[in-house]
C-alpha cells in the first residue's frame, strides 16, 4: 500500500487540471507573474506534458515596475522550459506614464486589470491559467478552479458553475473565457515545501540580503532602480530584507529578515504572526476589495 | 472555556523554532483529509470551522485584528469574536449573515493536512452541499443540541450517503447552551441512530461539542467528563482514509491527453482512478477492446517502477493501438463495462428544469457524449425520503432516471468508482452545468457486451473492395419512389464494379423487424435496427442503400451519428403528398383515408422533411432514371 502524501495528491490534482484545459479549450495561455506561485505552476505544467514542452505560451502582463531580478528569472525560465514568452504592456498606460508613485490604484487598474484584458483579447486566448490559491484571501476561497468569465471578463460570484468530483466544465460561447487556477488547493506552506523538495528556481529576492530600502507609509520598500523618487531628506538605508510576495517594487513591502535558505524562509513564515498578503498595498483599500477587483476582471 | 493554548501542540512551534529540517520532514509526510461540514442555518458550521482554524493557530495577527473589528461591526456575538466571519467570504454573505456558496479552508496539524468545504444549510442550496461533498473523504453533520434532529439533518445525511461519504461524524453542537447535559446528548444520538439505520448508514461517530466555547474541539472537555470518546480534531487526525482502498481495485486510467512530442514517442496521460500499474502489465483499451502491454511509466523525474491510484502519469504501450482522449486503459483481464443506457440518480442544479428527451452534453471522466434523459421514474423527497411521481426535475430536486447516450460509455457503478460512475450534464445552449449524476447500472442489452477487437479492420475490408463505404439513406413519403430510385442506383453502382446491398423497408419487415408495428415507438426501433445493420455492412466495406419512409428527423440523425463523418448520405425523395396519394401504387393511401390503416405517414402521422439532405430529388421535375443518374454522379464514386 502506497500512501500518497498531501503534496503528491495536490501535485496529481494540479497536473490533471492542466491536462483538462489543454484537452478542452482552443487557445490556453499561462499567466506568468514570475513569483513563487507562478514558479510552482510552471513546474507542474512541465511535469504534466513531459516529455513534450507545455503546449501553450507564457504571458507576462508587465507593468514595467517589476523588480529587475524578476525580469532576469523570467527570461531564464522561458528559455529552460522551451515555451514561448509573450510580454504585454498596456500601451495606454505606457503613453500616459502611469506609475505607482503618482497614480495609486489607477496603476494596478490600468497596467494589470486592463492590461490583462487587452492581452487576452489581442491573442484570443479562451483559457488563462493563474497561480491564485484559495488560502490567500476570503473571496478566493469561494472561487471555482475553472472560473468562468463573461465576454467583458467579468466574474459573477453568485452564479458560479458547480464543480463536482474531478469533472470540470470548460464549455463556453465564443468570446467568453475561463480563468483556471491549478494550485487552488495549495497553501503557502505547500508552495514553499514543494519548491524546496523539487529544487524549483525562484527569484533571489525571496531570500534575505542587504538591499537599499526606505520606509514609507508603513511599508518597507526597496529602491530597485533610479526611477524611485526619493522624498526630501529620504536616504536609502541598507537593510537585510527579503520579500514574501513579489509584485511591482514600489508597492511591495519587504520584511527585515536573516533567512537566506529555503528552510529558514519557511521557518520564518511559520513563526510569523501576519498573513502573506499583508505586504500588499492593493488589498487594504476596503473590506471586500479583492472581490470587487476580481468582479472587474483582476486575476 | 477550554484552554485553547492546547492548540499550540498542533502547530509544533518548538520544533519549527529548534529544528526546521525535522519539522519539514514531518510535514512532508502528512496525509490529506478532505471533509465537509453540514448542518442547518445557525447550527454553527462557520463558527466551528473558524474555531478549528483559530485553535490550530492558522489565524494571523492581521487577520485577527480585522476579525475583531468586523465582529464589532457586523458580528452576531456582541463583543465576542464571531468566528463565522473568518469563513463567510463574499460581501453579499456578510450582509445576509449566511453562507451562500461552497468555501474551501485549509489547516494542518502535526499529523494531517486538512481541506474543509464549508457548505450551506439553506434549503435551496442542496446543490452546494452535493458539490462540496463530492470531493470529501468525511462529513461532519452538525446538530444544534437545543433543537435535535431536524428535517435538514436528515437531508444532509441522506445527501452525504448518496454521494458516497463513508466517514460520518455527528457533532452535537452548542452543548454549552443545554448545560452540557448528558441525557440530552444521548437522546439526540439515539434519535439519529434510528434515522441512520433507516437509510442504510452503517456507522457514524457521535460527539458532544461547542464550537463557540471550544469544548471537545482539540482536547477532551472538562465540562463533559461523562464523554470518553475522542475530541473532534484528534478524530479527524486518526480516521482511516478511503483513498488507499482504491489501490486494491482493478487498474483504470481514463485517458486525458495523448502526448506526441515526436514520431518516436506516443504517451497516454491521465490520473489513475484505481489500481496500480507497472511496466509489463497487460492493459485493454476501452471501448475498442484492443490489448497491449505497458512499456514505461514516464515522468519528468524519470520512469517509475509502479504508479498507483491518485497519481497523474503518462504511460507508453508496446503496440501501435488506437487510443485517444475519452478511452479508458484498464486491467486486461478485468475491464469495466461499456453501455449506452443506464439507470442513474440525478441532482438537478439549474434554475431551468430538466426537459425530458432533450439532448444534453454528458461528461464522465474524460468522456464527452450526447445524452437524453427520459421522464424521471420518480423524484425523492429529501426530507421524508418518499418516492414521488415527477414529470421533470427542478433546481435542487433529486430523481432516478434513465439516461441514453449517443455513444457507448466506459463506466462503473458509482458505488464502485466515483471517477467512472459520477457525471455532470451540461446544457448545450447555455453551457452551464445543470446536473450531477451517479450511474447505478446499465439497462438492457448493452450490459456486459464487450467489443471484440478484430484484426481485419473496416479499413481493410473497404480497401480490398477499393471503395469508400457509404450509407445512401433514401427517405420520403410512401409512394414517393424511394425503392424504385434506390433500385436503379444500385444497378448503376453494381455495373461500375461497386459492392453494394439494398435494404428495403418492406423486405426488412418480413424478417428482422416482423415483430414491429407502426406506432411511433416501433417506427423508431425499426429505424434503429436498420441503422445498426447498415453500420455492420459498412464495417464490411459495403455501400448500403436503404429505402425507408423514416419520417422522424431525430432517428435519421441517430443513424448519422452511428457512422463516421461523411459516410451517411441522406437522400430526400421529395414528392408532394397529393402526388404520392394520386399515384398510390400499393393502395395504402386509400386504406388510410378509409381509416383501415392507423398511423400512416402524411395522413395521421407526421413526416419531418430533412433540413439539409446531402441530396434532394424533386420527383415532380425529374424521371426516376435521371434521378438515379444524378445520385451516382453526386457520389463521385
Amino acid at each position: 500500500m502506497t500512501v500518497l502524501t498531501h503534496l503528491q495528491r495536490l501535485e496529481a490534482e494540479s497536473i490533471h487540471i492542466l491536462r483538462e484545459v489543454v484537452s478542452e479549450t482552443e487557445r490556453p495561455v499561462m499567466l506568468y507573474s514570475v513569483g513563487k506561485d507562478s514558479a510552482v505552476m510552471l513546474h507542474l505544467a512541465r511535469k504534466a506534458f513531459y516529455p513534450a514542452p507545455p503546449p501553450f505560451p507564457l504571458l507576462h502582463v508587465d507593468t514595467t515596475w517589476k523588480f529587475q531580478a524578476m525580469y532576469e528569472l523570467r527570461t531564464r525560465m522561458a528559455k529552460e522550459s522551451g515555451m514561448e514568452l509573450l510580454v504585454y504592456q498596456n500601451p495606454e498606460a505606457k503613453a500616459r506614464g502611469i506609475n505607482p508613485f503618482d497614480h495609486g490604484a489607477l496603476h494596478t487598474d490600468m497596467w494589470k486589470t486592463e492590461g490583462l484584458k487587452q492581452a487576452l483579447d489581442l491573442y484570443g486566448f479562451d483559457a488563462a491559467f493563474g497561480g491564485a490559491r484559495r488560502d490567500e484571501e476570503k473571496s478566493r476561497a469561494k472561487e471555482r478552479i475553472f472560473s468562468f468569465r463573461s465576454m467583458n471578463h467579468r466574474w459573477d460570484p453568485k452564479n458560479q458553475r458547480p464543480e463536482l468530483w474531478r469533472l470540470y466544465n470548460a464549455r463556453k460561447a465564443k468570446g467568453e473565457s475561463i480563468r483556471v487556477f491549478p494550485i487552488s488547493n495549495w497553501t503557502e506552506l505547500d508552495i514553499w515545501q514543494y519548491i524546496h523538495l523539487e529544487n524549483i528556481p525562484i527569484v533571489p529576492l525571496y531570500f534575505s540580503a542587504p538591499r537599499p530600502t526606505v520606509t514609507r507609509d508603513g511599508l518597507l520598500l526597496m529602491v530597485d532602480d533610479a526611477r524611485f523618487p526619493l522624498r526630501a531628506g529620504e536616504v536609502p538605508v541598507e537593510r537585510s530584507i527579503r520579500f514574501r510576495t513579489l509584485g511591482c517594487y514600489p508597492l511591495t513591502g519587504a520584511i527585515e529578515s536573516t533567512a537566506t535558505t529555503l528552510p529558514e524562509v519557511i521557518q520564518e513564515m511559520l513563526l510569523t504572526t501576519t498573513s502573506e498578503r499583508q505586504g500588499r498595498a492593493i488589498d487594504h483599500d476596503q473590506t471586500a476589495s479583492m472581490e470587487k477587483k476580481k468582479q472587474e476582471g483582476y486575476f | 472555556m477550554n484552554d485553547t493554548t492546547s492548540g499550540s501542540s498542533y502547530k509544533a512551534h518548538d520544533l519549527i523554532a529548534e529544528n526546521i529540517d525535522a519539522y519539514l520532514e514531518q510535514h512532508q509526510h502528512k496525509s490529506l483529509l478532505r471533509f465537509i461540514t453540514c448542518g442547518s442555518v445557525d447550527d454553527g458550521k462557520s463558527t466551528l470551522i473558524g474555531r478549528l482554524l483559530y485553535d490550530s493557530k492558522m489565524i494571523f495577527e492581521d487577520q485577527l485584528a480585522a476579525l475583531e473589528a468586523d465582529s464589532k461591526r457586523v458580528g452576531t456575538q456582541g463583543q465576542q469574536i464571531d468566528f463565522a466571519l473568518l469563513v463567510d467570504g463574499l460581501a453579499a454573505e456578510r450582509e445576509q449573515g449566511i453562507t451562500i456558496d461552497v468555501a474551501y479552508r485549509f489547516f494542518a496539524t502535526d499529523r494531517r493536512k486538512f481541506i474543509v468545504a464549508d457548505t450551506p444549510g439553506h434549503e435551496q442550496y442542496t446543490r452546494n452541499m452535493v458539490t462540496g461533498a463530492s470531493t470529501a473523504d468525511l462529513a461532519v453533520i452538525l446538530i444544534d443540541a437545543r433543537k435535535g434532529v431536524l428535517t435538514q439533518t436528515r437531508r444532509h445525511s441522506y445527501l452525504a450517503q448518496l454521494i458516497g461519504i463513508r466517514n460520518l461524524v455527528l457533532a452535537v453542537n452548542k452543548m454549552d447552551l443545554v448545560g452540557y447535559d448528558e441525557q440530552r446528548y444521548k437522546a439526540i444520538v439515539a434519535d439519529y441512530r434510528a434515522f441512520a439505520d433507516s437509510i442504510g448508514i452503517a456507522a457514524f461517530t457521535a460527539m458532544p461539542i461547542s464550537g463557540f466555547m471550544g469544548d471537545n474541539i482539540t482536547t477532551p472537555s472538562s465540562n463533559m467528563p461523562w464523554y470518553t470518546g475522542p475530541a473532534l480534531l484528534p478524530h479527524l487526525e486518526n480516521v482511516a482514509l478511503d483513498v488507499t482502498a482504491a489501490q486494491d481495485q482493478p487498474f483504470r486510467l481514463p485517458v486525458q491527453w495523448v502526448s506526441r512530442p515526436n514520431l518516436d514517442f506516443r504517451g497516454f496521460a491521465g490520473l489513475v482512478s484505481s489500481g496500480r500499474i507497472r511496466p509489463g502489465d497487460a492493459v485493454r483499451v476501452l471501448p475498442s477492446g484492443k490489448v497491449s502491454t505497458v512499456t514505461r511509466v514516464v515522468t519528468l523525474d524519470g520512469d517509475l517502477e509502479e504508479a498507483v491510484a491518485g497519481q497523474s502519469i503518462t504511460l507508453t504501450l508496446a503496440d501501435e493501438v488506437d487510443c485517444s482522449r475519452g478511452d479508458v486503459l484498464a486491467a486486461a483481464d478485468n475491464p469495466p463495462q461499456v453501455a449506452d443506457q443506464f439507470e442513474a440518480t440525478l441532482v438537478w442544479m439549474s434554475d431551468e428544469p430538466l426537459v425530458p428527451g432533450r439532448s444534453y452534453w454528458l461528461k464522465l471522466g474524460t468522456q464527452n457524449v450526447s445524452a437524453q434523459i427520459q421522464t424521471p421514474k420518480y423524484q425523492i423527497n429529501v426530507n421524508t425520503l418518499e418516492h414521488l411521481a415527477a414529470k421533470t426535475l427542478d433546481l435542487n430536486a433529486i430523481g432516478v432516471v434513465t439516461v441514453t447516450t449517443d455513444k457507448p460509455l466506459v463506466f462503473e457503478p458509482y458505488a464502485a468508482s466515483h471517477d467512472l460512475g459520477g457525471f455532470i450534464l451540461i446544457d448545450k445552449f447555455s453551457n452551464g452545468t445543470v446536473a450531477a449524476g451517479m450511474l447505478h447500472f446499465a439497462l438492457r442489452r448493452s450490459q456486459n457486451v464487450h467489443w471484440q477487437a478484430l484484426d481485419i479492420t473496416r479499413e481493410a475490408h473497404a480497401a480490398q473492395k477499393q471503395q469508400q463505404p457509404r450509407v445512401l439513406w433514401f427517405t420520403g413519403l410512401s409512394g414517393a419512389g424511394k425503392s424504385t430510385i434506390a433500385n436503379l442506383v444500385e444497378k448503376k453502382l453494381h455495373a461500375l464494379g461497386k459492392h453494394t446491398f439494398l435494404l428495403d423497408g418492406d423486405n426488412v419487415r418480413h424478417g428482422l423487424n416482423k415483430d414491429l408495428g407502426f406506432t411511433d415507438a416501433d417506427r423508431i426501433e425499426n429505424i434503429r435496427r436498420v441503422g445498426e445493420v447498415a453500420k455492420l455492412m459498412t464495417d464490411a466495406g459495403l455501400i448500403v442503400l436503404t429505402a425507408f419512409i423514416s419520417p422522424f428527423r431525430a432517428e435519421r440523425d441517430m443513424v448519422r451519428a452511428m457512422l463516421p463523418a461523411g459516410e451517411f448520405i441522406e437522400i430526400h425523395i421529395d414528392t408532394a403528398l397529393a402526388e404520392a396519394e394520386r399515384r398510390d401504387v400499393k393502395g395504402l393511401y386509400k386504406k388510410a383515408r378509409a381509416g383501415e390503416l392507423k398511423n400512416f405517414t402524411g395522413i395521421d402521422s407526421p413526416y419531418e422533411a430533412p433540413e439539409q439532405p446531402e441530396i434532394r430529388i424533386d420527383t415532380g421535375a425529374m424521371l426516376a432514371e435521371d434521378a438515379a443518374e444524378e445520385i451516382v454522379r453526386a457520389l463521385l464514386l
